[in-house]
């Protein structure tokens, strides 16, 4: 028998709605499920006595008939969203103790629909880090094991992967600068959609690089992606970026016929040394897609290898900007400060405290690409060569390819410390696959669709065109349905 | 473009972080090696290509220069690590 907290978005949905289970039995299932999974570190606060006033009031909206299809839905928030007067620390000791006093418009929108917060979930330090290693709050791990070893969960939506994964929730927020919901979710066999930039509102969540920055769903199966991205995503007038578009209806979109579409296979993608196991998962997606019905293309991409090193300009860039604000004075971590400190020094020391290594590097990467004598040469050179990357894309939907198929990720997850002596650059190379679509500010969506030789998920990712979310989602489906991944983590902890 | 420790030390001070003298040799070659792996940019050309701005083409909306907020003094100090009166607190500020 299945556990409630085993359900999917959509199985919950109708058992709600069929009166056969409550959202408070629900919500119980996943508070008992969490307690039993603190070794996996993925809830970092838990927030029981909401959760339980928010079941409440969703039983009587569904029995008042007409509620939403987030409505009862137990969610983990990953610890960028604010949530008022729940701690949202961007998993960072400079945000210790802080308690907005607002609601992100994403939690807003989730919650006026009915879904119900169980806690806050573990992540990289301001979403710095692709392995949930450079957290506050310790590592992550990934309930997925096959020898002795911990594996990470993935990062930066490290927590949110594994507590979806472990049926802690029926899913969870993430959000993804340069693959940081779409790796985890391959780390953990799990479905993970970064929306086109624009779709979903930014305000209220803890900024990394605004440019880049999209947050969406990571849920157990594409149909439950389609589901809750309808519930984020709309028109904010708090976000000048966001989008004044119609949300259509996703998960009418999944209809499994992709018949005649024409599906891009970028030959700058297979990369020198590409272990074989991902070769042929990459080979069996293409195949699947084909038997679908689906025309596939070669198609070139030429400006690929130049995403990582643009992107490690860009990014950090526009976090020294972003953190400036973390000065000791309106929130979080102020330094105690030794006689004679002027305001320059509480400023110093409050950041060299507050800060981990990992986002220290980073601000200070981006502080020299910034300054006086280098703009041009880093700064500006990123940006234009962003510009060629994102016109590789546009040739190539312009001449008729409708989605395109990728590796989520080079390898299956790896252990926890196995890259604490590794050059900066290797921990980087995570996101080769990934980072291109937030540069090229397109969706992107990462699904199971095999397991590597010892048994670990391994995901492919499907990239859409702007503003087709419905048909990226439908591609997804369509390859979700061939793979036929149903693994689960046996269950260790 | 390699770093040097002269370098390291007032790129941490722009970026007003503490970084102790004996620390600055490893964060300059940290640097230098990250933006070695930048130099990678400098074969593309990028002749007559303009800086992107914002990935997607739009206008910014615009709206009626009203206040729509405020009077919420004490949300906004809630959260300091000093606030006296009404203020965030800072130490003595002298030229």
């Amino acid at each position: 028998m299945t556990h409630l907290n085993e359900l999917t978005i959509a199985a919950a949905r109708d058992a709600l709605r069929a009166g056969e289970t409550t959202a408070v039995d629900l919500t119980m299932a996943c508070l008992t499920a969490i307690d039993a999974g603190d070794g996996l570190n993925a809830f970092v606060h838990k927030t029981p006595d909401i959760a339980l006033d928010m079941a409440r009031a969703a039983d009587a909206r569904i029995k008042a008939g007409d509620a939403p299809d987030m409505c009862g839905i137990p969610l983990g928030i990953k610890d960028l969203f604010c949530t008022k007067g729940v701690p949202s620390q961007a998993a960072s000791n400079i945000l210790k103790g802080f308690k907005p006093e607002y609601e992100s418009t994403v939690t807003t929108q989730l919650f006026n629909a009915g879904a119900v917060m169980l806690g806050k979930l573990n992540m990289d330090e301001f979403a710095m880090g692709s392995s949930n290693e450079t957290s506050c709050y310790g590592n992550a791990i990934n309930p997925w094991k096959v020898d002795g070893r911990d594996l990470t969960p993935g990062g930066s939506s490290g927590g949110s992967a594994a507590a979806v994964a472990a049926d802690m929730c029926l899913a969870a927020t993430g959000t993804d600068t340069g693959g940081s919901i779409r790796q985890p979710a391959a780390f953990t066999g799990i479905v993970g959609i970064k929306p086109t930039y624009g779709r979903v509102s930014r305000w209220g969540v803890v900024a990394f690089a605004s440019s880049l920055d999209q947050a969406g769903p990571m849920t157990k199966s594409v149909r439950d992606a389609a589901i809750m991205l309808g519930a984020m995503c709309g028109h904010d007038l708090k976000d000048s970026t966001s989008a004044d578009l119609a949300v259509p209806d996703f998960e009418a979109a999944l209809t499994g016929d992709i018949r005649g579409k024409k599906i891009g296979i970028p030959r700058e993608y297979r990369m020198d040394g590409m272990p074989a196991e991902i070769e042929k998962l990459w080979a069996d997606g293409t195949a699947m897609l084909k038997d679908a019905g689906a025309e596939i293309v070669d198609i070139a991409l030429p400006h690929t290898k130049y995403a990582l090193p643009a992107y490690y300009v860009i990014a950090p860039a526009e976090a020294s900007s972003n953190l400036a604000r973390y000065d000791g004075v309106r929130y979080g971590h102020r330094a105690n400060l030794k006689a004679g400190d002027g305001i320059t020094e509480m400023y110093e020391r409050t950041r060299a405290e507050g800060f981990g290594h990992e986002v220290q590097r980073r601000v200070m990467v981006g502080t020299y690409v910034l300054s006086a004598g280098f703009y041009d040469a880093y700064y500006n050179r990123a940006r234009r060569v962003r510009a060629l990357i994102k016109r590789d894309f546009d040739q190539v939907f312009a001449a008729g390819i409708d989605a395109i198929l990728t590796p989520a990720t080079p390898s299956a997850a790896f252990g926890l410390g196995e890259m604490a002596n590794a050059d900066p650059i290797q921990m980087y190379l995570n996101d080769v696959f990934t980072v291109t679509v937030n540069l090229a500010g397109l969706p992107g969506i990462s699904v199971p669709v095999g397991q590597n030789a010892q048994g670990l998920p391994l995901g492919l990712q499907l990239i859409g065109k702007p503003w087709d979310e419905a048909g990226l989602l439908n591609h997804a489906y369509v390859l979700e349905q061939a793979a036929g991944f149903v693994a689960k983590p046996a269950k260790w902890w | 473009m390699s770093i040097d420790i002269d370098t390291a030390r007032k790129v941490a001070k722009l970026a007003r972080i503490r970084v102790e003298e004996a620390d600055l040799p490893a964060l300059a070659t940290e640097l230098s090696g990250i933006l070695g792996f930048m130099e990678q940019l400098n074969e593309v050309d990028v002749e007559g290509i303009e800086p992107m701005t914002s990935v997607t083409p739009m206008r910014l909306k615009r709206r009626a220069d009203v206040v729509t907020d405020g009077d919420i003094q004490a949300q906004i100090l809630k959260n300091a690590p000093d606030a006296r009166e009404g203020f965030f607190a800072v130490p003595k500020v002298v030229e």
